[in-house]
């Protein structure tokens, strides 16, 4: 992959960052419907929603707006909240944490179990056991993350009390306290993630097994096994690395969910909060803020991605 | 063993299916008024028991699968009829359109339903119709891709050559070749994506960014369970068993139907 071919590439990210912005923003601020309106209520005198439109600067043009807020948020500055008054990015920066957590920890333990669930799987495909493991991640495929999370709830907190239902301890208080009530929320977010990528572990695998190379390995004394670690391994990291790529949305909005379940002061719960309130421009700055985070991790997966599988290196260069 | 997706997931669907169609003209009890004591338990008349409010459960699982089902046929036939044909014309196309369609789809990628949902929440209130234009909108993109990806294999075939060298409009082509030929693999996708839909709606439902609350809804019902959860955990069991039945039936049946087609995969797995 050449240099050029990186920056062709930089370039279309930015055009998709800059598409994305404007989606965003048109979709919360055309759409039919009076935020002064609603934030005031139906007794308020049409002077006053006019004094209201004109203190948030809704009677200015579209276009107006959105180059002020985008080249806001370039400089770091996502504005002032409607509601609080308080400026976006102080109101976000504490929640990062704990969304951090989650998600992170979460991909990790979702990593951790898929791996062995899914190549088990593949190996003993023809056996009641692979079909067993299967069945097992077509199961978590199909539950909500968020009804998982109440049962964990149900079992390990209210019925055996190892673990707390919710909240969350920052680690500066209690590191033994932060790790408990992580627990639950990450478990339940990573068991329908480890579902998603055990399936693909398990194809991955699958088409390693069908190799001539892989045959060759097996017949010069390997085990399937050690032949797959020692040979398969940077084949099935290569779609293990564009799936989690492609699934880091579907993390990031089940969190989301998780949050609301485990009362986690989160991101997700600010979102759900400003929706609540009608506060469009805190919604604008952490959906943004999310949507940036899952193209630009994308892009940055699409790059890693010709490093890591020579095969492309090559057809990269042509292009 | 080969057709087993196949039978288990078909089941399963003709257990929602029959469920949403009998909900539309009866239910054991009314499912949003009050017609027992609070939390009973499950047993005679309330098979499924009653919920928080003193609710029929099991009147609120039917008449959720109808709105389950509802959403879904709504947002995924809006987002096939949009995708499909966008996808054809990339995988026709040359290089400039092509480019700009995929571009646009990956943008799209990167809006999640939920998302959407949160901004349309936002701007003008969360409804019914709103989970449809979030679930339908996020699922443009999957059918873009799909379609052009099946659409470029069709267009390397000779059989589509011969047409395009007869001076076969190219609208003609991908109506009488393309589209039979992509066919298959749409119906697959379809599949799949209803199931996806099921569980997006029950997500947004359960942040109470989807209908009104006088809809019962499988998501809306787990929501109003998570209070009682110390008195009565059995409330939150149905709704989820009701979701995860609705979305395993589809995931069933699209890995069913895709090894039908796929001999080679049918080989091996």
């Amino acid at each position: 992959m050449t240099l050029r071919t990186v920056g062709l590439r930089l370039a279309g990210l930015v055009v998709s960052l800059l598409v994305a912005s404007l989606l965003i923003f048109l979709a919360t601020n055309a759409l039919p419907g009076d935020v002064a309106q609603v934030i005031l209520g139906t007794n308020a005198s049409p002077g006053e929603v006019e004094a209201l439109r004109q203190r948030l600067g809704l009677d200015r043009p579209l276009s107006v707006r959105y180059v002020e807020w985008v080249t806001g948020v370039v400089r770091g500055d996502f504005g002032t909240s409607m509601i609080t008054g308080r400026d976006v990015v102080s109101q976000i920066a504490p929640r990062l944490e704990v969304s951090l957590w989650l998600v992170g920890l979460a991909m990790v333990l979702a990593i951790l179990i898929s791996l062995p669930l899914g190549a088990f799987a593949a190996v003993r495909r023809r056996h009641a056991s692979g079909f067993v493991a299967s069945a097992i991640a077509q199961i978590g495929l199909s539950i909500p993350a968020f009804w998982a999370g109440i049962w964990l709830v149900v079992i390990f907190a209210v019925t055996l009390r190892w673990l707390p239902a919710g909240n969350y301890v920052s680690y500066w208080d209690s590191l033994g306290q932060w790790a408990l009530h992580l627990v639950l929320p990450v478990t339940a977010l990573a068991v329908v993630q480890a579902s998603i990528l055990a399936r693909y572990v398990r194809s991955a695998i699958i088409d390693v097994l069908g190799e001539d190379w892989f045959r060759t390995a097996r017949s010069v004394g390997w085990s399937t096994w050690g032949a797959l670690l020692r040979h398969g391994s940077r084949n099935v990291a290569i779609s293990l690395l564009t799936v989690i790529g492609l699934q880091l949305s579907t993390l990031l909005v089940g969190a989301i969910i998780i949050e609301q379940v485990f009362a986690l002061p989160g991101l997700g719960s600010r979102l759900l909060l400003a929706v609540g309130q009608r506060d469009l421009v805190v919604v604008q700055g952490i959906v943004l803020l999310l949507v940036w985070a899952v193209l630009v991790i994308n892009f940055v997966v699409d790059v890693i991605y010709q490093f890591v599988d020579p095969r492309l290196r090559r057809v990269g260069t042509n292009r | 063993m080969r057709r087993a997706n196949l039978v288990v997931g078909g089941v399963l669907i003709a257990v929602i299916v029959s469920m949403a169609a009998v909900g539309l003209f009866w239910t054991p009890f009314s499912p949003t008024a009050i017609s027992g004591p609070r939390l009973a338990p499950p047993g005679w008349p309330h098979v499924l028991g009653t919920d928080g409010q003193g609710s029929d459960t099991a009147s609120r699982i039917i008449s959720g699968a109808k709105l389950a089902l509802l959403v879904g046929v709504m947002s995924v036939s809006a987002a096939a009829l949009i995708g499909v044909p966008v996808g054809i014309i990339a995988g026709m196309s040359h290089r400039w359109v092509a480019a700009i369609l995929s571009r646009g789809a990956d943008i799209l990628y990167g809006f999640p339903a939920l998302l959407l949902a949160i901004l349309f929440a936002a701007a003008v209130g969360g409804s019914t119709w709103t989970a449809v234009a979030a679930i339908g909108i996020a699922t443009i993109p999957v059918f873009v891709r799909i379609a052009r990806a099946a659409t470029m294999q069709v267009m390397s075939q000779t059989f589509v050559e011969a047409a395009r060298l007869s001076a076969t409009p190219p609208l003609q082509v991908a109506w009488r070749h393309v589209l039979p030929n992509i066919a298959p693999v749409l119906g697959v996708q379809v599949s799949v994506s209803f199931g996806l839909a099921i569980l997006a709606e029950a997500g947004l439902s359960y942040l109470g960014l989807g209908s009104g609350s006088d809809v019962p809804t499988w998501g809306r019902m787990l929501r109003e369970a998570q209070n009682e959860l110390f008195n009565a955990p059995l409330v939150a069991l149905w709704p989820g068993l009701a979701i995860a039945m609705a979305t395993m039936g589809f995931n069933l049946l699209g890995d069913g139907l895709r090894d039908l087609l796929d001999p080679k995969l049918r080989e091996i797995a």
